[in-house]
Parts: structure tokens; C-alpha cells; sequence
């Protein structure tokens, strides 16, 4: 249905001066939409002109509305010759599409020339009238909201993730297509900014309509790029997670700006029944939804029909059908947990009995239950509490197939999300990717050239009536790799993958399409099972019996992530497992590799740090095929460097876990460059690192062992300052406790980093570092010599300094207001022509280190302080340069009130921002799976293991059976995965707890502590920009709209402008200050979760020109410092919250 | 392997104080960065030269580009493109037009044209400030006396308000623009001695009270201009040295008041005419141009050096102008008190600011 669009010019102000006659302009405004102009009067001989218009009115379909910009050209009036254009806006009008976002965009904004860059500001003020309630049978998706954050938005609730959803759009591209192929500069920048401003609008439109589709209401992770793909064409993509999202002050009338999660949220009292359920069916049972998800029948039919699904397990679950006896033995010393099992195993006996269930409704009874139903919902993620054991492992597969169900359905079971709302993520099993290299020329299509001459330059074709080829065939690259994607985080016992991300790299007709994602396994109350709507509903309720054993029973949670989610017996490639050092029931890995943002309720010891491993190798320059032949065959040898260089850093840095892992291949004429980047953690469920042991060759060379020793020295330093640098100081847990299967020394010597197969040649070593295993590094060559020494390079922080590349630094809470974003880019020409792998290493890993080295240096400043969210991007503009650009936050934090991080994990849940409400997201079963997981030995496994279950020591038992992997193995089973264009890194598992009543009164005095300083520097006007997806100190209170915004800066007079430097310094300020400028009209004072998608850079210094593309985008918020709060949630009943509450029960 | 491009640009604008101060002062990237090695940064914050070199350019780019908007600050305020604090904004703007004393004494009166543009090159060598600094300086002294020059209303308030300068700094412009305007020579060597201070107080106190705006605060260049009916009716004064009568009644009256007062009774006595003929004479000259420029000169050859010369102490330069210019109030035949007062009570205040080694 129409809208009408409403627009009025006010004025403008400090335009330049267009007349050298009199040193004024007469200006006058265009303002166009869709196909009709209007146009202001002329204001004459002013640089300050006052048109004051009436408003122009635009009566157009919401399609328009969604897919079309507001364009807006400021001109000077000519009497005798052509109108001279000043410059542009361009303004989205989507967030006055939908109700909750913002109502009116007004203010200044920037007057853009793609020459000339900003001249002067024009004030604008933008209406809309929508009538879109009329009609349902549309094309457009008017009202489903955007955002780029990839966590549930702060004021938002989730109430069903509903998953992946992608389009891409192609076009040709302007620059190439241009008429009789004479470019004129400013008109074919103008064309290219404005068809992609209508790709990008028409793409998020299709989204939506998809979200819709879904009966979704929101797209969240919503990540959107640019392929320039040069001659073959313009691509436009998108990803995003599909959401239904709950206005928490809609539910929750307590906070007048919404803002709903304030403290006293956290300190809900629990045990009452928040009940109001305000949908449907009112308050349903646990054990209904609970009975209804596990239908055995249905999980049966579905394991039979998808053969390959889960590796082995599948024809091991047929014997176990009814799986009852393994748990029959209710020897567990915990009282509490005993019964559940036992009513467990009669439940899955008599499946189909719900209305047997359903009438225990007396407390006692509906708890067991409960628990019971958590215990299969564990095991369903093939993560039982007593399912450990090789016996349970049919079990537990029965039961993963099970809960797939619900993520089955959809062809791609991907979550874009890096932070999830507690208890939606229950297992990670480690990084998934999948790369591919295309050739652009392929899918070139001959006849649509031809039509393609001049009959529309600008108009975006309609693809499927002009040219279906096209987009199917990215289309298809796309759903291969993802179906790569897909298979991978099967083969890790997973049926979903969460922060899942997908990039490119172009160079000429050579493509590489990358993705990448965790592996995991999800709590699947969260996903709405389409099939079975109008049947038992798939939620849970709140009810006073969850909470009560949520109180009873409070575990060190927080280790259960790490639990490897696939069975041991049947890994997808060897690894090394321990027990877990938290709970020391469960299997974990002794690495772990995500590319989520570290769990809020993970335990962690010490402070983080980004870690970098960084990658160039040449390549022959070759055409089409050979050269793409020729990158695939480097592909696997680079991803294993990555891997191995992540892998050493780690352990040199003394930890055992990587979060918000990134690894980027970049193509270049001549060369490929990985750079992986993460933020490395020691993770207290993991085991302590081993040390790094070098080995060399020769041992008989005498000089050459002292060498060797002397770098061991080295290395084992700098480890050992590492550890006191991050403050890792696990306690020593007694190796019997523990129960840790110690391979058998011959087996641990065999840890080499070769993988030369013939051991003969391992050298028997004495790897008595600690405890633990040590790390072999083989010295055999000068390679190998070269990686210990770039090891050893890397210089940490200055003191006072910190950074990671996740959302917040792990170990440091308390964060003050003061934060700084910034991009620093830095072009580097390799100037030795006999380029050898080693030298462009050290080139590239000296252009990192010294660009982190001046960062810290620009913002010493504001010490102490951490680098946040760090996001390098590295391109190969031109056959010897080296591009690299960062885009981070600097955020100060007060070191006198640093908060031990050992306390509780709810305090880091608050770093996170104080603003979360994903506390909000309690669920009865985190609370049910603590209780359960409290039992030291869980009595299903004991029995199992039969006679040897004498409680004490089962582990250390076990441990002589599982086959000890060496690294070399890992490394070959590497190669292998790696041969099929994709990998796995690691595994583990996440499951996520908050202990809800602790947090309260820490919450409360956290709170207070940061107030204080948060007042002290709020000035009127200032727009604060971060990648982060929240704001120290002060809650986001509303959601205005999605930022996605495209620029093309031009000049041929590169020298006047202060060379390369000055150009793109200048540029980059212009983008800032107009992403503000947007912001700000639309009443917002931040943008969040920004970044910055692409930043393409080209000279031509010969010809004084240069040429850059950016894309940045964001979330436009509205926030209050929580100083300010503090006196409008004082009055505030704390009871008031409780409905807000029971919202993240409600499914539709 | 050389950096082509090597960029960070902030949120929030960042501006280092100290950088600005060596750009302000002229230094060329390479001499900043010398400078700041000096300085001790590297020890402190454990950087490479590499890393101050780029982040001098960074900053020094970063100024370059303020430096437009700088040279009219309210787009400063107004801008879009750096977002900077208002107090750095205040204080990037109160720097940038703060000038060398050194500098603002070569330049104090003359004429701010191109010709004494071409003059900078001597200055920047005679008075140590680099050429870039004195050329910055030269063209603030110009812009603003462009912006202010015809303006109603008063001259600090006018630059206060178009600059966005502290109170101190828009008065010190106000002088230097009275001096530009009035051509006032400064310059002679018998001048040196005084400082930018005391002409900058003698302006204020002439802008005050010898302008068009100080008897009407609607006047076009009201405070720029001496007010030419003022100077025309100062001729009255010569009666005063003219009529012999008057001028020894003056003496008396004057001698009278202050005999055993001062400590050089007798060298005043003995050089009261000389001294009343100088005082009196520069007024009635002052409606000719040249004479108005050479004021200073005349104050310092009529008044100071011949006290000076007689070692008059300051405390005795006082008594003697507060009863000279109060002795006139009793000569019954002198009819043009006003007038005097207007003329004497600056003067006076300059002589005394005036009056020292």
C-alpha cells in the first residue's frame, strides 16, 4: 500500500562560493524521489541561504519507500549556462518505515560531491504517512526491523530465532557499463552510489519479505557486502539472522524509554510465578512442550530418511531404542537427581504418554520432570549428563536427531549471531569454514552485454525476467559452500552454526568465496519448528518449581560449553580430551576455537589478548584457470600455517581458547595473504596449556643444541611473563582430582609439528614442562627457524593497554565512559622486486606490528584502556601494495576498581553492558542442568562403566582407552579436511547459566560504581560511533534504524589534497561525519555496531588521481547514561519487571 | 617497504597539545619529530621514531585540515566533519590566534599589507620566529582587521564575537587592529623599549575614550577610529601653553601642590613649561595624520626622556601628571575642562604604563 512521503528544505549553510564574481552562490534544491523532482526556489547570492520550502509531497508504493533513497541535490542557478551541481544527500528513509524506529528525520546534513567531497550542510526534514495496514499481499516488507548487532538488541527480547536468511542482487556496474565508455567522473560515481543505495534497498526489502515468510519480525547479525566484481558485474549480498523480537517495555510498563533492562531486572525474584504469558494458550506445562519435542516416533522417521546426518551414530541408535535401563541406576550421591532419572527413563518408555505427564502437576512431581526433561534435553544435544561414556553415545545421537528436527527443516541451520541469549547455546563444537575459488569470466554472459549497452544505465534490472543466470549462479556458489558449511558442523556431532559469517576476495576473474561459523549445538526452545505449529506448543513456561531447584542447586556453571557435543569414540579427527576442569564430568577438548564473542557466563582466568597470526605466499602470475587452479593449491598450505601459527601463539601466551576467530584469505596478482585474528583466553574447564618445546634436527652439533636451548629459554620466558602479563594463574588442581588421562610418555613425545610420518625421525625428548603436554616445534629449516623467531616478535601492549577482537575484553568489568573509535589504514609498497615468502612474512608482520604499535601510541592517552573489537582487513590493491585496515575501539576502564574475576560469572555477564536483559532469558532448564550436572558422577555413566564406576577415579581410567592424539595427526586429518576446500578447527561446547539470584547485589553495587564516573563527559550534540553493540556506562534505550551507507570519493587533483594520505584522511573524516550527521537527524547520539564492510582504495599518482570506495554501516540508537537512569529507575517498583520477564517464555 | 599511505582518523578528533604547538610554531614534520625525540617521549611511552614520524604527520595532516575552519572559527563550532569537544575546539582556536610578542612588536602599526607581508622573511630572522609562525600570525592580524574593520559596536566584542577568543586575547586584537588602523608608529628605536603590553594598554585606553564610540555606541567604526571632532577641539587646548598668563598660573598651581612632595621638585620646576608645552603641543598636532602616527614618538621624546634623563622615579612621574592634569580644573580662564579631562585621563594612564627602563 502507499505512502506518502513528506519533505521540506529549511536551509543551508556554508556552502561554498560558486560565483568568483561575488563571492556568493545562488542555490536552489533539488529534491527527487523515485521518478518526481521538486524543486526550491532560488535563494540568491547567499552562502547561508533560508529556502524554507513547503513540504513536497510523494505519493509512492512502500516498495519505493523500502527501495529507493531520498535523493537531494543542492545546485547553483545559472542564468546563461548549465545549473552547477554542489552536491548531494542521499537519505534511507527505512527507519521511518516502521512504528518503534524513529518518526521524523531532521537536521544537517553533509553536502556530498563524489569530487569535491563535503561542501556545506543542508537542513532537511523527512516525513512519512503509511497506510500500510490495507494489504497483506505485498511486495514490500515495511515494519520488519534491521540490525547489524549480532546479539539480541538491548531493549528487545528474543522470542523465536528463526534463523538464516540471505538474498543477493547483481547489476552491472556503472563504471564498466558506461556509455561509449567515456567515464565521466562525477556522473558515474553518482550512478554508482545510487544503484547500489537501491540494491542495498531492494536486498533488505527481499530479506524482509523472507523474515515475514518466517513470521519473523526482525533480522538481526544483518550483515550486507559489495562484490565489485568489475567488468562481470555488482553484487550485492546479505545475511542476517531471522527474529521474532519483543519490545521489552511493551510487555513491561517500568521504564519510560524503554529501557528494560535495568538492574533491578537481575534482581527478579525467581521463585514467583512472573506467569503472564501473553500469548496463546496461556500458561502450558513443561512437560508438554518437553514430551512434545521428543516424540520418539517422529525423531525415528527423520533419522532413517537423512542417512548421513550424523556420522556413525546413526545405525548405533536403532539398538537403543528405548534406552531406559542405562539410567535405571539411581546410585548418584546427589538425593535430588536420583528420581529424574528414573522418571526419565519411564518417560522415554511410554514416549507418547503426555497427558500422563501433564497431570503431575504437583510441585514435587512437575520439578522431577523438569529435570528430567532438561536431562534429555542435554542428551538430545548429545551432551547428557550421562551419556558420556561410549554406551550413551547411541543414546545421545538418538536424541541429537531429535532436537534437529526443528533446525532440519531449514536448508541452512546458520546463526549470525556471535551472543546469544543464556541457554540458547549448549554445545560449541569448534570452528567450521569452507573456502572456494570462481572464476568471475565463467558466468559471464555474452547476450547480456549486448543488451545491456545504454538502455538503462541506472535502473536496476529485474533479474529474473531479464537474466536468470546470473544470480542463480552466485546463488549456487553460495549454497554450495554453505552446504560445506553445513556438513562440517555435522561432522562435529553439531546441527547448527552460530556466528557464521561469509566474505570474498576479488582479484581480476579470480573470486575467492569464503565462510565461516562455530559449530554448535542449540537449545532448540528458541527455533520455531514450523511443522508442528497449532500442536503442543514448544515453550516453556514459567513455573515455581524451576526456580526453586535453580536456587538449590548453584553450580560453577560456565564449563559447559566446553564440552565436546560429538562422541569420543567417533570424532571427526583426533583431538586430545580431559575431563573438564570445572565440573570434571564432561569431555573437553584441550583447545578450543570459536568464532563467537566468549559466552557471558564463561569462567575465565586472567585478562585476554588478541592474538594474529599473519601469512603471505607468492604466487605465480597466471590467466583465469591456471591462476585459479593455482590459489586452490595454495589454499589448504596457508590455512594450516594460520592454523599452526594460531595454535603456537596461543601457547606461548599460556592459553587455551580463541574466541571471535577471523581468518581472511586475501588474493592478489602475485600473492595470497592469510590474516586470522582472535582473541585468546584461558579458559578454566580447559586443561592448562602445555609449553612449547623446540626440537632440533641435528642433535650432535654442538653449538647448534645451544642455539636451541637458548631460544627454548626464550620461549619458555616469555611464556612464563605471558601468564604474569594476563594474570593467569589457574589454581593447581591435584592431578588424581582431576582425573586427567595423562597419555603415556612415549605417546607424548610424539607431539611433533611436522608431519613427517616416519618415526624414526622423532626425537625422544624429555617434555617434562609441567605437567602437561608440550608443543613440539621441529627446527628442520630455515622455515621452521623463522616461524619460532616471528613467535618471539610479537611485542605485547604497553603497559596500561590491552585489546581483543571480541565485543568485550575478558577479565576487565569496569568499563568507564570514555571511548574513541577510530580506522587507521596503511598502504605499504613492497619495494624488493625478488620477493621471497620469508621476507614478505616479515614485511607483513612488521606492517601489523608497527601499525598496533602506533595505535597505542596515538591513544596512550587514555591508559588504562583496551582495543576492542580490533578488525583488521587486508587487501592487495595493486601488484606491490599492501593494504591494511583497522577499525577498533579504544574504551578506558578504571583499574582501582577492578573486580575479581573469579567471583561469580554474573559479573561478567555485566561487562557485556549493563544494558543486557539477557538475564531476562532465564530458563528453567540451565537451572534443571545445573542440577544435574552437580552430581560429580552422573549415575547413568557409572553404571555403565560397570564395575569400575568406584566413584573416585572413572576418568583417569578411561583415560588409558582414548587413543592419544599426537599433533602430526591432527595436522594430517588437517591437511585432509583442508583438501576439501574447508576445515574444522576445534570443538568444544557451550552451555550457557546465570545464576540469576547472585547476580543481584553484585549488580547493584557494579551499577553504582560506574556511574559515577559515566556522568562526566556527556556533551550536547555529539554522536559517539563504536563497533561494539553496546555503550560503557549507559543503556540504549531505543533502536532507530539500520545505518547502511555507501560512498564514492574521487580526485584528480591528488597532490593539492595532501597526496594519498591526506585524500583518504580527509575521506574517512567526510564518511564519519556524515554516518553522524544521519544519526543525529534521526534524534539519535550513537551509532553501534559499526563497521566498516569495505574501504577500496586506488591511485593513479602518475595522474594526480585517486579513487576510494567505503561501506560502513550500523544500528542508530538512543542512549542514556545510566547515571541519568539511576534517578528514573529508583522510583521504579522493582516487582514492575517481572512481565518482561516471562516474555522470553513466549513462542508463537 | 614504505609506507604510501599511513592514516588514523578518530571519532573524536584527537589533537595532541604539544604536536599543535610545534605546528603552530612553524616546525616542518621532520623538525617536530626531532623535537619530540628530545623531548623524551620515545623513553616514556617505549615508542620507534617510526611511530612518532607517522604520528606527527597524522597530526600535523589533521591541523592542516582544521586550519581552514580555524580561520573562521564559528564553522568550527558548526562543522560536521571533526567531532572535537567544545573546550578543544576553544582550545585549537585560542592557540591558532595567539601570536609572538617578539613577532606582534615588528608588526604593531604598520600597515597590514601585502608589502609588509614581503617583510616577513627580515622579521622571522630578526625575531627568531619561524617564517610559517609569522606568516600565520600576519594573516589572523589581517583577517581580522578585514572582519572588524567597519563594524558597529565595540571592537573587542566584535572579535570576541566573530573569533570566539577569551576576553584577553580579543582585547589584545582590538589593539593590534587600533594600531593597523591608526597606523601608530611603533617601530622606532626609541620605542623598542616598550612592550606589547604597554601600547596594547594605551589602545585600550585611547579606544575607550578618545573614539567616536566613547561619546556614541551607534557610530560606524566607532571604535577603530579616533574621533576627529575630539582632535579637532584638543586644539582649544593651546591656550594653555599659548597664554603665558595661564601656563605660570598652571606652574604655580602645580608647584604649589606639590613642593616637598617629590623627591626632583627642582628639575620639575625647572622643565614644567618645556614639559607642558610637549604635552600640550601633542595634542594640538593630532589633527594631522602624520602627527596622530608619531604620537608614541612625541610622548616618549617630549615627556619620557626628559623625565627620564632627570631620573624622575614613576611615583613622582604620578604626583606630577595627577596634579598637572587636577591643576587645570582651578584656572578660572580655562573653559575647555572636558575636554582636558578627556584628553589628560589617558594620556596620564599612558605616560605612567609608559614611564619605565
Amino acid at each position: 500500500m502507499p505512502g506518502k512521503l513528506k519533505v521540506k528544505i529549511v536551509a543551508g549553510r556554508h556552502l561554498p562560493v560558486m560565483d568568483r564574481a561575488s563571492d556568493l552562490t545562488d542555490a536552489f534544491v533539488e529534491v527527487k524521489f523515485g521518478n518526481t523532482t521538486f524543486k526550491t526556489d532560488v535563494y540568491n547570492k547567499s552562502l547561508n541561504p533560508q529556502w524554507n520550502s513547503e513540504w513536497f509531497k510523494f505519493e509512492v508504493d512502500d516498495e519505493d519507500l523500502q527501495d529507493e533513497p531520498l535523493q537531494i541535490t543542492v545546485l547553483d542557478h545559472d542564468t546563461y549556462s548549465a545549473n552547477d551541481a554542489i552536491g548531494k544527500v542521499y537519505i534511507d528513509i527505512d527507519p521511518l518505515l516502521y512504528s518503534e524506529a524513529a518518526t521524523v528525520i531532521s537536521g544537517w546534513f553533509p553536502i556530498y560531491d563524489t569530487i569535491h567531497g563535503i561542501r556545506g550542510e543542508i537542513n532537511v526534514v523527512v516525513k512519512v504517512d503509511l497506510f500500510n495496514d490495507l494489504n497483506r499481499f505485498r511486495q514490500s516488507s515495511c515494519g520488519v526491523k534491521f540490525f547489524c548487532t549480532t546479539s539480541i538488541p538491548k531493549c528487545y527480547q528474543a522470542v523465536i530465532i528463526h534463523g538464516f536468511v540471505e538474498e543477493l542482487v547483481v547489476n552491472e556496474d556503472p563504471e564498466y557499463q558506461w556509455i561509449d565508455r567515456i567515464r565521466t567522473p562525477r556522473a558515474s560515481n553518482e550512478a554508482r552510489q545510487r544503484l547500489i543505495s537501491l540494491m542495498s534497498g531492494e536486498l533488505q526489502r527481499k530479506i524482509g519479505l523472507k523474515v515475514l515468510e518466517m513470521r519473523g519480525n526482525a533480522v538481526v547479525g544483518y550483515l550486507q557486502c559489495f562484490d565489485l566484481e568489475g567488468e562481470s558485474g555488482l553484487v550485492v549480498r546479505a545475511i542476517g539472522t531471522a527474529c521474532t523480537l519483543d519490545k521489552l517495555s511493551s510487555t513491561a510498563a517500568f521504564l519510560p524509554a524503554c529501557n528494560s533492562p535495568s538492574k533491578e531486572m537481575k534482581e527478579i525474584p525467581f521463585n514467583e510465578d512472573p506467569n503472564p504469558n501473553t500469548h496463546s494458550s496461556g500458561p502450558s506445562t513443561p512437560l508438554k512442550n518437553q514430551t512434545y519435542s521428543f516424540s520418539p516416533s517422529k525423531s525415528y522417521s527423520r533419522q532413517s530418511s537423512s542417512s548421513d546426518t550424523d556420522l556413525s551414530l546413526t545405525p548405533k541408535t536403532a539398538p537403543y531404542p528405548q534406552g531406559p535401563r542405562i539410567f535405571l541406576c539411581p546410585s548418584s550421591p546427589s538425593l535430588s537427581s536420583g528420581s529424574p532419572h528414573l522418571k526419565k527413563s519411564c518417560l522415554l518408555s511410554e514416549s507418547s504418554l503426555t497427558p500422563h505427564h501433564s497431570s503431575h502437576i504437583s510441585p514435587v512431581v512437575l520439578r522431577k520432570s523438569v529435570s528430567f526433561s532438561e536431562e534429555l534435553l542435554l542428551a538430545a544435544s548429545g551432551m547428557g549428563s550421562g551419556s558420556a561414556g561410549k554406551e550413551g553415545g547411541p543414546f545421545k545421537a538418538l536424541l541429537r536427531q531429535q532436537t534437529q528436527s526443528a533446525l532440519e527443516q531449514r536448508e541452512f541451520p546458520f546463526f549470525t549471531l556471535t551472543a546469544f541469549p543464556p541457554g540458547f547455546l549448549v554445545h560449541v563444537g569448534g570452528v567450521v569454514s569452507a573456502r572456494s575459488v570462481k572464476l568471475l569470466d565463467r558466468i559471464h554472459n555474452p547476450a547480456f552485454v549486448g543488451i545491456m549497452g545504454n538502455t538503462r544505465s541506472y535502473k536496476l534490472l529485474d533479474w529474473n525476467s531479464f537474466n536468470s543466470d546470473e544470480p542463480e549462479t552466485r546463488d549456487a556458489w553460495w549454497a554450495e559452500i554453505r552446504q560445506e558449511i553445513k556438513s562440517h558442523a555435522k561432522a562435529l556431532g553439531c546441527h547448527a552454526v552460530v556466528g557464521y559469517s561469509e566474505s570474498t576476495s576479488i582479484c581480476e576473474e579470480v573470486c575467492i568465496l569464503s565462510a565461516s561459523g562455530t559449530a554448535a549445538v542449540l537449545n532448540p526452545r528458541f527455533l520455531q519448528d514450523g511443522t508442528v505449529e497449532g500442536c503442543l506448543e514448544p515453550r516453556l513456561s514459567w513455573q515455581p518449581g524451576f526456580f526453586s531447584i535453580g536456587q538449590e542447586e548453584n553450580l560453577p556453571a560456565g564449563c559447559g560449553f566446553c564440552h565436546i557435543p560429538y562422541d569420543e569414540l567417533n570424532m571427526p579427527f583426533p583431538a586430545h580430551l580431559t575431563y573438564c576442569y570445572s565440573c570434571r564430568k564432561q569431555k573437553v577438548p584441550d583447545v578450543l576455537f570459536t568464532t563467537i564473542d566468549l559466552p557471558t557466563d564463561a569462567t575465565v582466568i586472567g585478562k585476554g589478548c588478541l592474538i594474529q597470526a599473519r601469512l603471505c605466499r607468492l604466487k605465480k602470475k597466471a590467466q583465469a584457470e591456471a591462476n585459479a587452479t593455482a590459489i586452490s593449491n595454495l589454499l589448504p598450505f596457508m590455512e594450516y600455517e594460520v592454523h599452526t601459527q594460531l595454535m603456537n601463539k596461543l601457547k606461548l601466551k599460556g592459553m587455551n581458547a580463541l574466541f571471535g576467530l577471523r581468518i581472511q584469505i586475501t588474493v592478489g596478482e602475485n600473492m595470497l595473504m592469510g590474516l586470522a585474528s582472535a582473541t585468546g583466553v584461558y579458559l578454566t574447564a580447559l586443561p592448562m596449556p602445555g609449553g612449547i618445546q623446540i626440537a632440533g634436527k641435528t642433535p650432535n652439533d654442538g653449538s647448534y643444541e645451544q642455539h636451541i636451548s637458548h631460544m627454548q629459554k626464550k620461549i619458555n620466558d616469555t611464556i612464563a611473563k605471558n601468564k604474569e602479563l594476563y594474570e593467569i594463574n589457574p589454581p593447581e588442581i591435584p592431578e588424581e582430582i582431576i582425573g586427567s588421562p595423562i597419555p603415556e610418555p612415549r605417546q607424548r613425545s610424539r607431539l611433533l609439528r611436522s608431519q613427517s610420518e616416519s618415526s624414526d625421525e622423532v626425537i625422544e625428548l624429555d617434555l617434562s614442562h609441567g605437567k602437561k603436554d608440550a608443543f613440539v616445534l621441529e627446527i628442520d629449516d630455515t622455515d621452521a627457524m623463522e616461524d619460532v623467531h616471528s613467535l618471539l616478535t610479537d611485542v605485547p601492549p604497553p603497559s596500561g593497554f590491552y585489546s581483543c577482537n571480541t565485543e568485550i575484553m575478558p577479565g576487565i568489568n569496569n568499563w568507564t565512559s570514555e571511548i574513541q573509535m577510530f580506522t587507521s589504514v596503511r598502504v605499504s609498497r613492497l619495494s624488493n622486486i625478488n620477493l621471497t615468502n620469508q621476507t614478505l612474512n616479515k614485511n607483513f608482520n612488521d606492517l601489523c606490528e608497527n601499525l598496533l604499535k602506533s595505535l597505542y601510541f596515538k591513544l596512550r592517552s587514555m591508559i588504562p584502556c583496551c582495543l576492542c573489537h580490533v578488525n583488521f582487513t587486508v587487501s592487495l590493491p595493486e601488484d606491490e601494495l599492501i593494504q591494511v585496515t583497522v577499525t577498533a575501539v579504544a574504551i578506558t576502564f578504571d583499574k582501582h576498581q577492578a573486580v575479581q574475576t573469579t567471583k561469580t560469572h554474573v559479573e561478567k555477564s555485566l561487562q557485556r553492558a549493563s544494558t543486557d536483559n539477557e538475564e531476562l532469558l532465564q530458563f528453567p532448564l540451565e537451572l534443571c542442568t545445573d542440577s544435574l550436572a552437580s552430581h560429580p558422577f552422573s549415575p547413568a555413566k557409572e553404571h555403565l562403566e560397570s564395575a569400575s564406576s568406584n566413584s573416585g577415579i572413572p576418568a583417569a581410567q578411561r583415560a588409558t582407552s582414548i587413543d592419544y592424539s599426537s599433533f602430526a595427526d591432527r595436522c594430517n586429518s588437517w591437511i585432509e579436511l583442508i583438501k576439501l576446500k574447508a576445515q574444522t578447527i576445534r570443538r568444544g561446547s557451550i552451555k550457557t547459566t546465570v545464576s540469576v539470584e547472585k547476580a543481584s547485589p553484585l549488580t547493584e553495587g557494579h551499577f553504582r560504581q560506574r556511574s559515577a564516573p559515566a556522568c562526566a563527559n556527556s556533551t550536547v550534540g555529539v554522536v559517539k560511533m563504536t563497533p561494539l553493540s553496546f555503550i560503557p556506562g549507559a543503556k540504549i534505550t531505543k533502536y532507530l534504524g539500520i545505518i547502511n551507507m555507501f560512498f564514492i570519493r574521487e580526485t584528480t587533483s591528488l597532490r593539492e589534497e595532501g597526496g594519498v594520505s591526506g585524500f583518504l584522511h580527509a575521506f574517512i573524516a567526510e564518511v564519519f561525519a556524515m554516518v553522524r550527521a544521519h544519526v543525529a537527524a534521526l534524534g539519535g547520539n550513537a551509532v553501534v555496531s559499526y563497521i566498516m564492510k569495505q574501504c577500496v582504495f586506488m591511485e593513479n599518482p602518475n595522474k594526480n588521481q585517486a579513487q576510494c570506495l567505503i561501506n560502513v554501516s550500523g544500528d542508530a540508537v538512543i542512549f542514556v547514561r545510566e547515571s541519568e537512569l539511576e534517578i528514573i529507575s529508583a522510583q521504579q517498583p522493582v516487582a514492575s519487571c517481572q512481565p518482561a520477564c516471562s516474555g522470553g517464555e513466549i513462542a508463537t | 617497504m614504505t609506507n604510501e599511505l599511513d592514516i588514523f582518523v578518530g571519532n573524536t578528533t584527537l589533537i595532541d597539545e604539544d604536536v599543535y604547538r610545534l605546528w603552530l610554531d612553524g616546525y616542518s614534520v621532520n623538525d617536530a619529530v626531532g623535537l619530540r625525540v628530545r623531548s623524551g617521549i620515545l623513553e616514556q611511552t617505549g615508542a620507534t621514531a617510526g611511530v612518532l614520524q607517522s604520528d606527527t604527520m597524522d597530526h600535523y595532516r589533521t591541523f592542516h585540515m582544521l586550519e581552514r575552519l580555524l580561520h573562521t572559527p564559528p564553522k568550527l563550532l558548526h562543522q560536521l566533519v571533526f567531532q572535537i569537544p567544545p573546550s578543544r575546539q576553544a582550545l585549537l582556536i585560542e592557540r591558532y590566534y595567539a601570536f609572538d610578542e617578539a613577532f606582534v612588536r615588528e608588526v604593531l602599526g604598520k600597515k597590514l599589507s601585502k608589502g609588509t607581508k614581503k617583510d616577513l622573511d627580515d622579521i622571522s630572522t630578526k625575531t627568531g620566529v619561524t617564517l610559517k609562525s609569522c606568516r600565520r600570525q600576519f594573516d589572523n592580524f589581517k583577517r581580522v582587521f578585514k572582519v572588524v574593520e567597519e563594524m558597529r559596536g565595540s571592537l573587542a566584542g566584535n572579535i570576541q564575537q566573530h573569533f570566539l577568543l577569551s576576553d584577553r586575547l580579543a582585547r589584545d586584537y582590538a589593539a593590534v587592529v587600533f594600531f593597523a588602523n591608526n597606523r601608530f608608529e611603533t617601530g622606532k628605536k626609541k620605542l623598542q623599549y616598550l612592550t606589547f603590553g604597554d601600547l596594547a594598554f594605551c589602545a585600550e585606553l585611547m579606544i575607550q575614550n578618545w573614539t567616536p564610540g566613547a561619546v556614541d555606541s551607534q557610530v560606524d567604526d566607532m571604535d577603530v577610529d579616533l574621533d576627529k571632532e575630539f582632535l579637532q577641539d584638543l586644539k582649544e587646548l593651546k591656550v594653555l601653553v599659548a597664554d603665558k598668563d595661564l601656563l605660570d598660573l598652571h606652574k604655580s598651581l602645580v608647584c604649589t601642590a606639590l613642593r616637598g612632595k617629590l623627591s626632583v621638585f627642582p628639575e620639575m620646576e625647572a622643565n614644567f613649561k618645556n614639559l607642558s608645552r610637549g604635552l600640550v603641543n601633542i595634542a594640538s598636532k593630532l589633527t594631522h595624520t602624520k602627527d596622530v602616527r608619531d604620537l608614541f614618538v612625541d610622548l616618549v621624546e617630549k615627556f619620557i626622556e626628559p623625565c627620564r634623563s632627570d631620573r624622575w622615579p614613576l611615583n613622582d612621574v604620578r604626583l606630577f601628571l595627577n596634579q598637572y592634569s587636577a591643576s587645570v580644573h582651578s584656572l578660572d580662564g580655562f573653559r575647555h575642562q572636558a575636554l582636558w579631562d578627556r584628553y589628560m585621563v589617558t594620556l596620564r594612564s599612558c605616560l605612567l604604563r609608559m614611564y619605565h627602563d
